[in-house]
């Protein structure tokens, strides 16, 4: 392995700046009342982590449940509340606000060089209105579950089942709103705060992927609002708009709700791609290739994201006609996806590469996020996705999007950032170690779900057939390894906010605006408006800056 | 710390610094700016969501077209077009009150805001005596919902006489059912979004006669005055698709 990059200051003599956001005021009201980003980015982050652990949980229960051929661990109504409430918990209160609300909130001021986001009331408003439909979420959970499925599927949730639909749907609702003030913050702090000098190609691509996610959050969250709220009504009053019996169409609901859903795949996806192209560059000493066309990617997927809603539908009875089309439109989203892939590729060629956590968590989003897009490709042609569709083929190629991907991300951007946001360093050996197992595990689990889906196992099922076991035990396997592949970074995460090394305002030798102030910072980020005078990620115009101030202080 | 705010503020030289601007502005045009930005957008996703309910107007009505006809002439185009009235006539108001902030004028203000108040109770006021109209003759969807007057048309003289309706086949004559659903939600959303305006119209009665607005910062006026526009544009949507059109086919 080569050299580092990591350049700490002397540790004997380091210290935390004594001034700075989190010291600035005390008491837990100062944060709950706070306008400021990065405090709610971290009220955020625990928050999330919080969801996190409850839905893996539910995962890991899934798992020990599918451990044998038998229902065995709960009971097969159980046991749909479970996977249920894992799908609600994991996308409307992790997968969702994870990378936006945390490191988004935290560092697109930063970025571009704003003091704050434009409406940091509604920011914090945001956090209360996810932490309410947290709290619901909870409590539907404690008083009995629900067992429609993430998906809400009408006739079943407005007419058979007897579980809490209505206070799930609540959750689900008041979650998008706070999703969509998260993403008109973004596009409003984006258009109107951006410092002198900062232009729209001089944003980090890291900007660039969360303005394109915002747009999803902004135009498709309220679709699947007005979607849960008829369903509602149905299941209270009884409106006819979704049910047969009075003429109404159990497909409207969902292309309502995909219309959402689909995009909302983006919306988890888009910010991480984000991270990506961050710690790319900085990993490998080079500006990301092709940035243009990495940051019209971004808006690219968000704009073909709202087109290919029905391939969720293929064997619904859509007609053939819109199946072909799209099926076609699915097929577009791979080009962009691949734009960025091929970019990042061509970004480490001739890099000068080195291998911190980060950069491991890269390599795995690259690897996992691959194949989780290509055999979106195959469930995207109409023919293979009828075979495919409902077996654990769908379930392992959007976990792997999602947790391969997304969620590797997710790490790579806390381990990036988490000097900037603590001022410490987390510790480099077993981090690295972590990001490996967490690898492993993820390939073990989820990989052989694809050989079990093209078997013919059905996905939502607590029993399955004998001859699936031994693929199944794998997974649970797999499962085990990657939980204690998320539990070492909450470990030694944590650890480090104590002990960790003094990281300096620049351990990484990063080219962007939050990289030149002080390790945590300021409550106004910028004690001057900085200026923006150079492209970004334009190594050479660090190396003079640095130079100028060795001659400076010298 | 004491360094920065001395930075910060030799930064800012000798401008004037007005109460009400933000800490991370740099100027109160960059503010008013951003606030009018993020009400537009706002407005966006209002849009979103009540275009699902179009779109689910827009597939039933192509569908059940007779259905949809017949079920129309359960409205009353006079209170109808008295609450068109009555929502322009407000969004008038309105715009006078923005106007007032913007000019200075408090008493013309909370004058005019009062004035859209009232039309605006005055509008939820004929909203319920329709409703209550639907709920008599059983046309409220779900458990009580009757076919009568479609499957019958003469039970129902006062329809009847005005427009001579054929009865309908008890096949088409349900799908009635999904018209009055999408009546009682989209006239329900918006009904919805009037109560939340009228109350936050009250809320500003109350802060502008102690003077709010009238001070220059009108942003907050002015975006509530898009909002009130908006809620009324969708009203003008409304009323066509559910009372006029096709009536007299």
């Amino acid at each position: 392995m080569s050299a580092t990059i990591v350049t700490l200051p002397d540790q004997s003599t380091a210290r935390i700046p004594k001034v700075n956001f989190i010291t600035k005021e005390n008491g837990l009201l100062s944060w709950l009342l706070t306008g400021d980003h990065k405090r709610i980015a971290i009220l955020y982050l625990i928050s999330i982590t919080f969801f996190f652990f409850i839905g893996g949980a539910l995962a890991g229960l899934i798992r020990l449940e599918l451990l044998t051929p038998q229902a065995d661990l709960m009971a097969t109504d159980t046991y749909n509340k479970v996977f249920t409430m894992h799908g609600v918990i994991m996308i409307f209160f992790f997968l969702v606000p994870s990378v936006p609300a945390t490191l988004g909130n935290f560092f697109i001021p930063l970025m571009i060089g704003a003091k704050d986001l434009a409406l940091p009331k509604i920011n914090l408003l945001s956090w209360y209105l996810y932490m309410a439909a947290g709290m619901l979420a909870i409590y539907t959970m404690a008083t009995g579950g629900v067992d429609t499925g993430w998906t809400f599927t009408t006739p079943l949730s407005t007419h058979y089942v007897n579980t809490n639909v209505l206070t799930t749907g609540l959750a689900v609702f008041i979650a998008g709103f706070s999703s969509i003030f998260t993403g008109l913050n973004f596009i409003v702090t984006i258009h109107k705060m951006r410092c002198p000098g900062m232009t729209w190609f001089r944003m980090p691509l890291f900007v660039w992927a969360h303005y394109a996610a915002s747009i999803l959050m902004v135009l498709g969250t309220p679709v699947l609002a007005i979607a849960i709220v008829l369903v509602a009504l149905e299941r209270t009053i009884g409106i006819g708009v979704f049910d047969p019996t009075k003429g109404g169409d159990p497909l409207l609901f969902q292309h309502l709700f995909w219309f959402y859903s689909h995009p909302a795949v983006y919306i988890m996806i888009l910010p991480g791609m984000g991270v990506i192209s961050e710690t790319i560059s900085t990993f490998s000493r080079k500006r990301v290739f092709g940035y243009t066309a990495v940051a019209f990617s971004s808006v690219a997927i968000a704009v073909f994201g709202f087109f290919v809603w029905a391939h969720h539908m293929f064997i619904m009875g859509i007609s053939n006609y819109s199946m072909l089309v799209f099926s076609l439109l699915t097929m577009l989203v791979a080009v962009p996806s691949a734009i960025k892939i091929f970019n990042w590729t061509f970004t480490l060629y001739k890099g000068s590469i080195t291998f911190e956590t980060p950069m491991l968590y890269t390599f795995g989003f690259m690897g996992l996020f691959t194949i989780g897009g290509l055999t979106g490709v195959f469930l995207g042609t109409s023919g293979t996705d009828i075979h495919l569709t409902e077996t654990y083929f769908i379930v392992a190629h959007f976990h792997f999007v999602m947790v391969g991907g997304m969620l590797m991300a997710f790490l790579a951007g806390i381990h990036f950032w988490w000097p900037k946001m603590t001022g410490r360093m987390y510790p480099e050996k077993i981090s690295q170690l972590a990001a490996v197992v967490t690898f492993i595990g993820f390939n073990l689990t989820f990989f052989p779900q694809f050989i079990l889906g093209t078997l013919g196992m059905p996905r939502r099922y607590a029993a399955y057939p004998p001859e699936f076991q031994v693929l199944n035990v794998f997974s649970t396997a797999g499962a085990t390894i990657l939980g204690v592949g998320y539990l070492l970074p909450i470990l030694y995460l944590t650890w480090s906010l104590k002990y960790g090394a003094i990281a300096g305002s620049n351990p990484w030798q990063a080219t962007g605006l939050e990289w030149q102030i002080q390790s945590p910072p300021l409550t106004e980020n910028f004690a001057v408006t900085p200026i923006m005078d150079h492209e970004c990620y334009d190594y050479e115009w660090l190396e003079k800056q640095t130079e100028k101030e060795v001659a400076s202080v010298g | 710390m004491s360094d920065s705010t001395a930075l910060a503020h030799a930064e800012h030289g000798h401008e004037e610094h007005p109460s009400y601007l933000r800490h991370h502005f740099e100027n109160v045009e960059q503010q008013a700016d951003a606030a009018g930005f993020a009400m537009w957008l706002f407005l966006l996703t209002e849009v979103m969501f009540f275009g699902g309910l179009f779109t689910a107007y827009l597939i039933y009505r192509n569908w059940y077209y007779p259905a949809f006809v017949q079920a129309s002439h359960q409205l009353d185009i006079f209170w109808g077009t008295l609450n068109t009235a009555v929502l322009i006539t407000s969004s008038f108001t309105m715009a006078m009150g923005v106007w007032c902030a913007e000019t200075r004028r408090r008493s013309g203000l909370v004058f005019c805001l009062i004035l859209t108040f009232i039309l605006g109770i005055g509008f939820l006021g004929i909203k319920t005596i329709e409703y209550k109209e639907k709920i008599d003759k059983h046309h409220v969807p779900g458990f009580h919902y009757s076919l009568q007057s479609f499957t019958n048309p003469q039970s129902d003289p006062e329809i009847y006489e005005k427009y001579h309706d054929k009865p309908l086949a008890l096949d088409m004559a349900r799908h009635t059912e999904v018209y009055f659903s999408l009546y009682f939600v989209m006239t329900g959303m918006h009904a919805l979004h009037m109560i939340i305006g009228i109350a936050i119209l009250g809320f500003m009665i109350f802060r502008a006669r102690g003077g709010a607005y009238t001070n220059g910062h009108v942003t907050f006026v002015e975006n509530f005055g898009l909002y009130w526009h908006f809620v009324d544009i969708v009203w003008i949507f409304l009323f066509p698709l559910l009372y006029l059109i096709s009536r007299h086919q």
